[in-house]
């Protein structure tokens, strides 16, 4: 490669580092601790105990407490390093605790006893995931269900939204008729409102409609959305005029011509404005909350926040859950990530 | 790339498709010949229009109406019209810039915050993408890894978004236990206002930098090397170069940045919500907040008034989408010169 | 004023009647902990011994009932049963159960305590029961204390006898305060009225604050300045959002802890055999030692379409060995007045600090003081607790001065009452 972009595309006057090759490792490093760190914390924090998500300090990966069966106890006894007077370290078994003094046991021998107060002792532990919190909801919750429906909305929603949009943008992008500024200002302003905070009146048009309590009530408010309208006609602006008037000499119907022509050439859009669909949908939570409250038309989101109480929420389940919810997001990003960047970057430009 | 797609996207879901819009073509054809071509315009159009109409449009204009009510019903027949009262009590202010002398002392605070919000985060967000798309541009090895993990915070939901992050940063969370094996002292990050505000800007930062970050990369991407090439010969400086060809020719893109990240900004909400609640005090309380609380979450909810708040926020809004046509129109006639 | 007319209602009201089928009972439930699992049990029970009934349990997170519940109704819609806290504020859309039930006498003696927290004023309905009474109370960290050397205040230990002791087993502990309160209205109103506060105006609308209130949440404002009590757990949210200081109670970050009985569960799952905590009852004030109670109840629905299967399962329900079993395995605090008076409940745990713990609270109630009492029954308890909330928590974030706090909760009340008029 010639040596055109040499400042911005890679390090300057060979061996020597110029700062900006400095300012590169350093940001790429940072990049990659802060933006994947917390999702692996996450991951680990959904394999603990409730007791050990409350603990302070965090440990970073799930620990369990050591236990020893002891004979002559029905219960497994808890496993400690205790520092004897003499200053020499034994893992020992603890058989009672009474206020800050606790009955030490030698499991090897369970008639040495031995009182110890529990700030001279530490507890033997070893790592241990807490499978529990993913295995008791997908048993307890019909969490299968909800994976159903979520994949129904999503499908069903970015289905709707690809035709209705492309549609939508493709008439106000390759036609000049009288309004067509209006509509778009009008779909342009709407860009901008937030759902939370017309949620009331949304409600009630739910309810008039009968969609409430149903999945359509979920899909239907989603899939107008102004965003896909925008992205879609500002890429099929650049679609040349000529290709149309060409196919019309040709006799091509105005619908070919949408389907033929328009929609391939606007893949790239397609493809950006199905993934973010695809991602957003499967996301919602504000909305298919306030929609849903019938177990039957669960999506995953409304689901695992079941577990969120009036005073007390349920992290343990609420985080594995989470998790479970993150994984096709995840897959979408691994396998279609050329896409994304390939598509935002024909797209958002313009 | 078109094919590819489909068979991304799998032949079962293009395939029926595809066969609908063949055999939709014919009837299609008849519309056509007895609409005329602006008949297949309306055609075109609604689809989109009559959901856009009845979802987004009527609850928008019944908002309005909502404004213009008072009372706790929810059904708009059963509340009492008062006409601007709401707005009133929401602009009875004796000095507009201390809260406290305010009717709605919270929706004031809201307003503040929201602007300090704005004006922060979309400046350090813009800066940060820059940087990392300048980076991203560089010939790098695996460069569809480091894309890739700029852009992964963008598939996350909001909530977990903030989730995550309260969980690293509350007190007893895994940053100050981490400053305190390092020997630091622990910071309780969203207790103290000037952190917990921070924490709201950087998070929402991390949450949203790599989709600007490919937007501008794609502008990096589209600058036609000879230009550096001309300068390299002139003997120009690569800082120069920099504020003369790079910083010009991307500037179409980073006004749609600074755009979308505006109007993102003022909306703030989700990430922002579960990371502090709008604490410590109403140090990060924001206005999808207040409305959010005042017209639905709280137990006596008070739609009307929340309506009002929307309405005067929309209005904002509008100006920033009138700055946006602007720009994006200055930014179209700039793409096409090049 | 004149009341809008709109086409919207009617249309709303037509479309609105998705058919229900006979014999489905649909149940909205939230859950704190193992009731869900509970209810669940008991309901298949219930459909083993009525064939023709069909239960359908919603499990909901506990948001659906706070905030989307009321839009429902509003709209006439909704399940047919519900388990609400919000129960007063609501109380127009529930179904009187008098002519629902088998023994509507059953229901007096034994839930009529609470009746009128869940049934308009005046009324004589039968709308439900109470599936958790509960109280608010403290909870200390006995380990904590004994190593400190430091004695736990006894009975009739006012709030200044437990911060002094708290703090003091702070400084030798290192512990990061010396006692929290969950950031709650309803928290801090049973010390409130311990000091005095009155909230309830002779007209049973909302008395401005008076000297009772401002004498408690004004030493809460100064320990919280001194360091003493947990700051974080007030100002970590604006508006009236609730937080609990759980966690650091649980982890030993905490002498004392005022919270309730609802606790009692998740303290004993959580701490485990970390230490010995107990329940302390509440600490006294000028006027008194009193907690406050409060709970979730179980109502009815007025716009069921199967108002004699909703009788059917409700009378199931709110059968004495059903609560009584309930409660044993939940670890809550029944509202039943034969469970309670025949007491000797088998609480489901290995814990031996449990069950000392649920029996303070039985306890405590007694201490519980009249204006207390009326609390629970009161149409504007909620617009007071969250105004207390907001303002204060911005006093003690240095937002706003005492003084002006006072104003403003008064006027954020008036407002409220206002607004829903």
């Amino acid at each position: 490669m010639s040596r055109v972009t040499a400042f911005l595309t890679r390090r300057r006057g060979g061996d020597r580092w110029h700062w900006t090759d400095v300012v590169t490792v350093l940001w790429l490093g940072a990049g990659v601790i802060l933006m994947f760190g917390p999702a692996v914390w996450l991951v680990l924090s959904s394999l603990k105990t409730p007791a050990g998500l409350a603990e302070f300090p965090p440990t970073l990966l799930p620990y369990a407490a050591e236990t020893v069966v002891v004979e002559g106890y029905d219960k497994p006894l808890p496993l400690f390093t205790v520092t004897r007077e003499d200053g020499t370290e034994a893992v020992l078994a603890e058989a009672r605790r009474v206020g800050t003094v606790a009955q030490m046991i030698d499991p090897a021998n369970p008639d040495d006893k031995l009182r110890v107060n529990i700030a001279e002792r530490e507890p033997v532990r070893a790592v241990g995931f807490a499978w529990e919190n993913y295995t008791q909801p997908l048993v307890e919750r019909n969490f299968f269900l909800y994976a159903q429906n979520s994949v129904f909305v999503t499908v069903v929603a970015t289905i709707i939204t690809l035709v209705t949009n492309s549609m939508a943008a493709f008439a106000l992008s390759k036609y000049q008729f009288r309004g067509r500024s209006a509509v778009l200002i009008l779909i342009v302003a709407t860009l901008m409102i937030p759902l939370s905070v017309i949620l009331v009146p949304l409600f009630s048009i739910i309810s008039a409609t009968g969609l409430f309590n149903t999945l359509w009530g979920v899909i239907l408010p989603t899939v107008a959305t102004p965003t896909g309208v925008f992205l879609l006609r500002q890429y099929m602006l650049t679609i040349p005029d000529e290709i149309i008037e060409a196919a019309r000499m040709d006799h091509a119907s105005e619908w070919q011509i949408y389907w033929r022509i328009v929609l391939p050439l606007t893949a790239p859009a397609l493809a950006v404005l199905a993934i973010f669909s695809v991602v957003w949908r499967w996301n919602d939570f504000l909305w298919p909350l306030v929609v849903l409250s019938r177990q039957d038309v669960y999506t995953l989101q409304v689901g695992l926040n079941a577990y969120a109480g009036e005073l007390n929420v349920q992290w343990h389940f609420i985080l594995a859950m989470t998790v479970v919810t993150m994984i096709p997001v995840v897959l979408v990003f691994v396998f279609l990530q050329r896409f994304i960047t390939a598509g935002i970057a024909g797209t958002g430009v313009k | 790339m078109a094919t590819r797609l489909k068979h991304m996207a799998g032949a079962a879901a293009v395939a029926p498709l595809a066969l609908l819009a063949r055999v939709l073509d014919p009837p299609l054809r008849a519309l056509q010949r007895v609409a005329g071509q602006g008949g297949m315009i309306t055609f075109f159009l609604v689809p989109n229009m009559a959901i856009f109409g009845i979802f987004v449009l009527l609850p928008l204009c019944i908002n309005f109406v909502y404004s213009m009510t008072a009372g706790p019903e929810l059904f708009l027949a059963q509340r009492d019209w008062v006409g601007g009262a709401q707005y009133a009590k929401l602009l009875d202010c004796e000095d507009y810039t201390r809260p406290a002398t305010c009717d709605e002392d919270l929706f004031w605070t809201a307003v503040w915050n929201t602007a300090r919000f704005v004006v922060v985060q979309v400046t350090l967000l813009v800066v940060c993408a820059t940087v990392t798309a300048l980076i991203l541009n560089r010939e790098l090895r695996a460069r569809g890894f480091w894309r890739a993990v700029f852009f992964f915070p963008v598939l996350l939901s909001p909530v977990v978004v903030g989730l995550i992050w309260r969980w690293i940063l509350q007190r007893d969370g895994i940053l100050n236990a981490a400053m305190l094996d390092l020997g630091l002292d622990p910071v309780n990050w969203l207790i103290e206002r000037g952190w917990a505000f921070a924490a709201t800007v950087g998070v929402t930062i991390w949450a949203h930098l790599g989709f600007y970050a490919l937007i501008l990369l794609a502008g990096l991407q589209a600058i036609p090397r000879d230009l550096y090439e001309a300068a390299e010969m002139d003997g120009t400086r690569p800082a120069r170069m920099f504020w003369r060809i790079t910083l010009p020719l991307l500037m179409p893109n980073l006004l749609v940045v600074i755009v979308l990240a505006l109007i993102r900004a003022v909306q703030v909400f989700d990430e922002a919500y579960v990371l502090t609640g709008g604490g410590p005090g109403t140090a990060t309380l924001y206005m999808t907040q207040y409305i959010y609380e005042v017209g639905f979450a709280s137990l006596l909810k008070n739609p009307g008034l929340a309506a009002a708040a929307s309405i005067l926020m929309g209005g904002v809004l509008v100006v920033l989408t009138l700055v946006q046509l602007g720009l994006g129109r200055r930014g179209e006639s700039k793409g096409k010169a090049r | 004023m004149r009341k809008m007319k709109t086409s919207l209602a009617a249309l709303a009201v037509g479309l609105m009647a998705q058919g229900a089928l006979a014999g489905d009972v649909r149940v909205m439930w939230y859950s704190d902990g193992v009731e869900g699992a509970v209810i669940k049990d008991l309901l298949d029970r219930f459909m083993a011994e009525n064939p023709g009934i069909n239960v359908i349990l919603d499990e909901v997170p506990y948001s659906v009932v706070q905030e989307q519940l009321q839009v429902q109704l509003e709209a006439g819609q909704g399940p047919d049963i519900a388990r609400v806290t919000n129960i007063k504020a609501l109380a127009d859309h529930w179904l009187d159960l008098t002519p629902h039930v088998a023994d509507p006498d059953y229901w007096r003696e034994n839930f009529g305590a609470q009746a009128d927290w869940m049934r308009p004023d005046g009324s004589d309905a039968i709308t439900g029961f109470m599936t958790q009474i509960t109280l608010v109370g403290g909870f200390a960290n006995k380990t904590l204390f004994e190593q400190a050397g430091v004695e736990m205040p006894g009975k009739g230990a006012t709030w200044d006898d437990w911060v002094e002791a708290s703090a003091r087993v702070m400084e030798s502990q290192g512990t990061v305060a010396a006692f929290a309160i969950d950031r709650s209205g309803h928290r801090i109103s049973g010390p409130n009225i311990s000091y005095g506060g009155v909230y309830i105006g002779e007209d049973g609308m909302p008395a401005p604050v008076n000297d009772g209130t401002k004498d408690f949440v004004g030493k809460l404002v100064d320990w919280t300045e001194q360091g003493l009590h947990l700051k974080d757990v007030w100002v970590s949210a604006s508006g009236s959002t609730y937080r609990a200081a759980a966690d650091d109670f649980i982890n030993a970050q905490l002498p004392f802890y005022y919270s309730g009985s609802w606790q009692i569960a998740n303290l004993s799952t959580k701490i485990g055999d970390l230490f010995d905590w107990v329940a302390t009852g509440s600490p006294c004030g000028s006027a008194g030692c009193s907690g406050l109670q409060g709970g979730a109840a179980l109502v009815a629905i007025k716009y069921t379409q199967n108002a004699e299967e909703v009788g059917k399962v409700m009378d199931y329900l709110a059968q004495e060995d059903v609560v009584r079993e309930f409660s044993e395995r939940t670890l809550f605090l029944p509202g039943h007045k034969g469970v309670n008076t025949k007491g000797g409940l088998n609480w489901d745990t290995q814990d031996p600090n449990v069950g000392a713990a649920l029996d303070t609270f039985v306890a405590a109630a007694a201490d519980v003081l009249p204006e207390a009492q009326r609390l629970p029954a009161w149409k504007w308890g909620s617009a007071y607790y969250g105004a207390l909330v907001t303002r204060i928590s911005q006093v003690m974030a240095g937002e706003l001065a005492l003084d002006e706090a006072w104003a403003r909760i008064d006027s954020d009340i008036a407002e409220q009452v206002e607004a829903a008029q």
